[in-house]
């Protein structure tokens, strides 16, 4: 009866179904993050019918994780309305927010809908320099708040720091800070390219051997790239990762791709069902056949095994088959070992 | 005669049907289970309303050709094993579970 997530991965592998899908309901949001890498872009969201047709295409092909983001998903009226259709649709749903608009009902809610957890991003144990990040003073404060309210809830939290100039280059405080609120806590290590393709956000990446330090502070598990969660949902061995087999992102706007930072457009679910998008794009069945064996540079690295190199940052760099620069910043982190693409 | 039991699905749980087996999440802890058909069966049907009894009379018996004393017995077991993981319910009265679409 219990068996372990291999089985199920594989099986979704095999069976091509969206296991985990990653929804950004609004890309809206009242706060302005150095590190966002959303565009500025504005559009006709999806409608309150539209998310439900969709949640329904999604439970029918099989999908059980549902991330549900933004922007800030509190901004969204129908917030409530879509999580609960969720639910009764039996996914499990992950929710981030920045907190700052979550009061006592919100959390209360968020409890009664049995939320699998809440992520919170917190960038520093420092008021002054949380706020600064996000350009919202007084969100360092609402946040905590949002966490302490959750918690007496008894929703599950996570709260995820990146670590960048201009912020906090260290985790120490933050860490402590989760473990007085009883949260989880996750760090992110690498800020990525704005979805745009504008690059300037890289340039808070703290330095590699500042990377190094901050990684062997950390538990591996509470290491992660921002947009993979916790989990790896694929036994990866050959293929590049689970982006467009087992995982997708869908945006406020429609627009489906294999992975939030995986910029390969396959369609847009008011013009064609997602289910038809998934099974028929052309784009995602070439990205499909790719094999670790196919890659060009990372084939032959002696780090492969120890690094997580991701498709969509390799694409945002410009050659989805090459290396990416920034996760061989982290092998390098992880290790000490220089990858080829950084000697250059 | 067989004890009259109810079982609903527990209120937090998550759960999808994949081909024949069906996957269920945890509530509490995110353990993960995968339930093979017939498991499964009784899973879908744990509305908190049918008793046990007509789950296996109805869902069980004809679609796996087995006696009822034997399907009602291995139903028995299994409810047992997923109410002591806590992601089923169990009353001797009807009741409410995870909500429905």
């Amino acid at each position: 009866m219990r068996d372990c997530r291999e089985n199920l991965l594989g099986k979704a592998v095999r069976l091509g179904v969206p296991l985990k899908v990653h929804l950004d309901i609004t890309w809206r949001c009242h706060l302005r993050c150095i590190h966002c890498y959303l565009p500025q872009r504005q559009g006709e969201e999806l409608s309150n019918s539209e998310i439900a047709s969709l949640l329904e295409n999604l439970a029918g092909l099989g999908s059980l994780f549902l991330l549900l983001s933004g922007g800030e998903v509190l901004l969204r009226s129908d917030f409530f309305e879509i999580l609960a259709l969720a639910r009764r649709l039996h996914f499990a749903v992950f929710v981030k927010t920045s907190g700052t608009m979550l009061n006592e009902a919100a959390a209360r809610r968020l409890a009664e809908l049995h939320v699998k957890r809440v992520d919170v991003s917190i960038y520093s144990e420092r008021p002054e320099v949380h706020d600064r990040i996000t350009g919202l003073e007084g969100s360092f404060a609402r946040a905590v708040g949002a966490i302490r309210r959750l918690r007496a809830n008894g929703v599950k939290v996570r709260i995820n720091q990146s670590l960048m100039q201009s912020g906090a280059i260290d985790s120490t405080g933050v860490r402590q800070l989760a473990a007085e609120l009883g949260a989880d806590y996750c760090c992110n290590l690498t800020i990525i390219p704005r979805l745009n393709g504008d690059r300037s956000t890289v340039a808070l990446n703290i330095p590699r051997n500042v990377k190094r330090a901050a990684m062997g502070a950390m538990e591996p598990t509470r290491l992660t790239e921002p947009s993979c969660g916790s989990e790896k949902l694929l036994p990866l061995e050959e293929l590049a990762c689970s982006a467009g087999h087992t995982g997708c992102y869908i945006s406020p706007f429609g627009d489906v791709y294999p992975c939030v930072q995986f910029p390969l457009w396959l369609g847009n679910v008011r013009e064609r069902s997602f289910e038809k998008i998934w099974r028929e794009s052309p784009a995602l069945q070439r990205w499909r056949k790719v094999r670790n064996a196919d890659l060009t540079v990372c084939r032959a690295c002696e780090l492969q095994s120890v690094c997580s190199r991701c498709p969509g940052l390799a694409c945002l760099e410009g050659d989805l088959l090459g290396p990416s620069r920034l996760d061989c910043e982290m092998a390098y982190a992880r290790t000490g070992r220089r990858p080829a693409p950084l000697a250059e | 005669m067989k004890p009259i039991i109810y079982i609903a699905r527990a209120p937090g749980v998550a759960w999808r049907r994949l081909e024949d087996e069906v996957i269920v999440l945890s509530g509490s802890d995110s353990s993960l289970f995968i339930l093979n058909a017939v498991a499964g069966e009784i899973w879908e049907a744990a509305d908190g309303k049918t008793t046990l009894s007509d789950i296996v009379v109805r869902r069980i018996i004809p679609g796996f050709e087995v006696e009822f004393e034997q399907a009602y017995e291995d139903a028995a077991e299994f409810v047992r094993a997923l109410a002591d993981e806590g992601i089923l319910l169990v009353s001797s009265q009807p009741l409410d579970g995870a909500p429905e679409p």
